[in-house]
């Protein structure tokens, strides 16, 4: 038996993550990637496993691409909205959730408008929980999105610039990208209207800066936040006509910013307010990347948790290289893979022997820089 | 049955000269907190004081079943002036009589409870039900507190000559603010004519829009609304000024902030008629306490900074906070084992108050006596009660506290019906083992 790593049982917050377990999700997911460009986006890694996605809150994007990450390591998968769940008929979170660990799921990803539901959840139920955003607290595999997307555009995250704009108090993305990217050493500067500025967010890695020309300033990733209506109360700004006029980013904007700037945005957008419909779409935009990206996080996430026996290791990188993961098929034992196998590029291909993702090892001493971005 | 309390020092704030005759301390070492102190013997009989006498001066009643306190404390029966029983409308969090057994398991022989029960406590048949219900417990001597608006809602006065008939102390619309500022002035005005203390819960609401913790650094790093210091200090401000403006008194109830304390201490310099108090969480919790979303650490006003701590500490040191109470709050599984927003305010207290103010004790921040005074004369002449003291012929309301148990507190021991308290777990010195009430015991952990 060797020593069992450090795992992590749930996905709740990027807070609790440290700079080696950033890198080594994103080097999975790198890995992921090429599967959702075959022809048969399917591989066998999660097969008898079941997703539950349970939704108490709007989201398409999130949502779609869950679904999408499970359906494609073969999860079964399942998703509920608060509409159509029992909760409109008085359910407690906590009964819902026991309800549905009757049914045995190994993973629930939880999204919720209050923040600290999926920390809630994750006491109470036997199955893993990632967070799919809670309230204004977190939207982890959001900000492992932004940074895989940065790092393949950008070559590295530290010493970068990341500019983030706009409604940064209502905003659980501001909070986990602030969070993940001071992690791998990167700065981050927050700007936006006075009263979207939370108290003590520069405690928390940021600088706070009124000034939108300083803050995108030599820019070298700059992310319009949406403009929460749903989380406002009506004090916050006098118009959404002013807000766009003082707030919005146009392409003009952009001048002060590095030459290779790039623009995110989590979406949904509101064109024409926070960002004008030019930058969105334009050479800058790297905003379908990330939707692209968020598949191939979220399949990652799904694959430590429930396909890699080692799951993530805390910081032991060596560990890994000796100790690669090991299948969660018997050898040959799985019908679907032989086709998959012959369809992948031996080479390039996260599929292992049997059909399983082989992860690339970390380079040694990468300690949350970033050297380790696989090919 | 007739007691004898033998060996056991004395702190009673009520008697705070005449103590000097007498021997010296006993051999026994002396544990930091007690003073080099007189051992006194107390005969109850009937429930009444009848001798207190330096110890072994006479000889022992035959009649009395003699209880040995050495090492022990005997301090007049604690008060609590901020409790909520939530009898009636919600007796599956507490009863009045599961209430009242906390509080004598807590050392207490008196608790104020407050008008927010269901229905709410603002007529004299509500009253009345309390302390009948109070009565044949049998337990803590039970003083309610009337509502200052109709069914605490903020809009008309309730009626305080009716109530105070009935039994009421004073009046306070706790757990809501009083917004309505002319409102808070006539209740000012109007409790004169009844000499009822006017208590209040400072929060101004426009300031806190849906918060539910410390507006701050842990608010903005949980994600969670915040209830920002100001809230609760504009409020403390207005309260005081309107006490000027209607030359009454008012009582600021569990005071959270340092820019409160700061009011405070400005208004009783400048001789505005002002009390306060604080409960043991202000001084013994921050906002960090929240983190993980225990909800068992989410009260209204919310656990603040430590520099704020700070400050609530030294205001009960210089005198600015003049008691401490427990703002004891029983809520069940039901409203605590939920999302943190949709969680209810308030923890359960009366277990654990007197020990964490112990604590401060051992800190050195308050002697003994100082933290006795704000358990027991304070509130009781906040309250314009009797004041608890310990001297032949008065009832014999006592409580006996060992100031050197070491005890971890377990939630599931306590006697409330609720279990909400963020200090399971906590290891903690001095507690209560012995309540007597009318001479009766009625709380025995001597042993």
């Amino acid at each position: 038996m060797r020593e069992k790593p450090l795992t992590i049982k749930h996905v709740l917050d990027i807070a609790s993550l440290s700079p080696d377990q950033i890198t080594y999700i994103l080097d999975t997911a790198a890995s992921f990637k090429e599967i959702s460009t075959r022809s048969i986006k399917k591989v066998p890694t999660l097969r008898g496993k079941t997703v539950i996605n349970l939704f108490f809150e709007p989201s398409t994007r999130t949502r779609a691409s869950f679904e999408i990450a499970a359906k494609r390591l073969s999860a079964d998968t399942l998703s509920i909205s608060a509409s159509t769940s029992s909760v409109v008929k008085g359910e407690t979170l906590i009964d819902t959730a026991r309800n549905l660990e009757a049914m045995q799921p190994d993973v629930i990803v939880l999204r919720h408008s209050l923040s600290g539901a999926p920390h809630l959840l994750s006491r109470h139920v036997r199955a893993s929980v990632i967070n799919a955003g809670d309230g204004a607290h977190e939207h982890p595999t959001q900000a492992l999105l932004d940074l895989l997307t940065v790092r393949e555009k950008k070559g590295r995250l530290k010493g970068l610039k990341l500019a983030i704009m706009g409604d940064i108090a209502h905003s659980r993305v501001a909070h986990s990208n602030i969070l993940g990217f001071t992690k791998m050493g990167a700065n981050v500067v927050v700007s936006g209207p006075a009263t979207m500025i939370p108290p003590y967010i520069e405690k928390l890695g940021a600088k706070v800066t009124l000034d939108m020309k300083e803050a995108l300033q030599g820019a070298d990733v700059i992310m319009v936040l949406r403009i929460q209506l749903e989380r406002q109360n009506k004090l916050s700004f006098p118009s959404i006509r002013e807000y766009a006029t003082f707030f919005g980013l146009h392409t003009k904007h952009l001048a002060s910013a590095a030459p290779d700037v790039i623009v995110m945005h989590p979406g949904p957008i509101n064109r024409g307010v926070e960002i004008s419909p030019e930058l969105a779409d334009g050479p800058y935009s790297v905003i379908l990347d990330q939707v692209t990206n968020g598949v191939a996080v979220r399949m990652a996430l799904l694959y430590l948790l429930l396909g890699s026996e080692t799951r993530m290791t805390h910081g032991d990188t060596k560990k890994n290289e000796n100790n690669p993961p090991s299948p969660p098929f018997s050898k040959g034992g799985n019908p679907l893979s032989p086709p998959l196998q012959k369809r992948g590029h031996p080479l390039n291909s996260p599929l292992g022997k049997d059909g399983v993702p082989s992860i690339p090892p970390l380079e040694k001493g990468d300690t949350g820089g970033f050297s380790g971005v696989s090919q | 049955m007739n007691l004898y309390l033998k060996g056991a020092r004395i702190v009673d704030p009520s008697a705070l000269t005449g103590r000097a005759t007498g021997r010296s301390a006993g051999a026994n070492e002396t544990p930091a907190i007690v003073k080099a102190d007189v051992l006194y013997d107390i005969y109850i009989r009937n429930g009444k004081i009848a001798l207190l006498r330096v110890s072994g001066d006479g000889p022992i009643p035959p009649d009395a079943k003699v209880i040995d306190l050495a090492g022990k404390i005997v301090t007049p029966g604690l008060m609590d002036m901020h409790t909520h029983l939530r009898e009636p409308g919600e007796e599956y969090k507490e009863t009045i009589a599961t209430g009242c057994l906390a509080a004598v398991s807590g050392g207490f022989t008196a608790i104020a409870c407050m008008p927010n029960t269901k229905p709410v406590n603002d007529n004299k048949s509500i009253t009345e039900y309390i302390l009948q219900e109070a009565e044949a417990a049998q337990l803590a001597r039970v003083y309610p507190i009337g509502a200052i608006s109709k069914g605490l809602q903020g809009e008309t006065l309730a009626e305080f000559g009716d109530m105070k008939a009935a039994g009421i102390v004073a009046v306070t619309d706790d757990g809501r603010p009083v917004m309505n500022g002319e409102l808070m002035r006539r209740a000012l005005e109007y409790a004169r004519n009844f000499d009822l203390p006017v208590i209040s819960h400072c929060e101004e609401l426009t300031l806190c829009s849906g918060g539910v913790i410390n507006e701050g650094l842990v608010s903005t790093q949980l994600g969670l609304p915040g209830i920002p210091a100001v809230a609760e200090e504009v409020m403390v401000f207005r309260e005081i000024r309107l006490a000027a403006l209607t030359e009454s008194s008012v009582h600021i109830a569990h005071v959270s902030t340092r820019g409160s304390v700061d009011l405070i201490r400005q208004a009783k310099a400048s001789g505005v008629n002002v009390t306060a108090e604080t409960a043991p969480h202000y001084f013994s919790l921050t906002e960090e306490a929240v983190t993980g979303y225990d909800t068992n650490a989410k009260m209204n006003p919310p656990l603040r900074t430590k520099e704020d701590v700070a400050a609530i500490i030294e205001g009960l040191k210089d005198g600015t906070i003049d008691a401490i109470a427990s703002d004891h709050a029983p809520h069940s599984t039901l409203e605590k084992e939920v999302e943190f927003d949709m969680a209810a305010n308030g923890i359960v207290g009366l277990e654990t108050i007197l020990p964490l103010t112990l604590r401060l004790v051992h800190a050195g921040h308050l002697s003994l006596h100082e933290a006795i005074v704000k358990l027991s004369a304070k509130p009781a002449r906040i309250l314009r009660l009797e004041i608890p003291s310990i001297q032949i012929g008065k009832k014999a309301d006592l409580t006996i506290i060992d100031p050197d148990r070491k005890f971890i507190v377990d939630v599931h021991k306590f006697q409330s019906r609720s279990k909400n308290s963020p200090f399971h777990g906590w290891e903690l010195k001095g507690k209560a083992v012995m309540t007597i009430i009318n001479g009766r015991i009625v709380f025995d952990d001597l042993n």
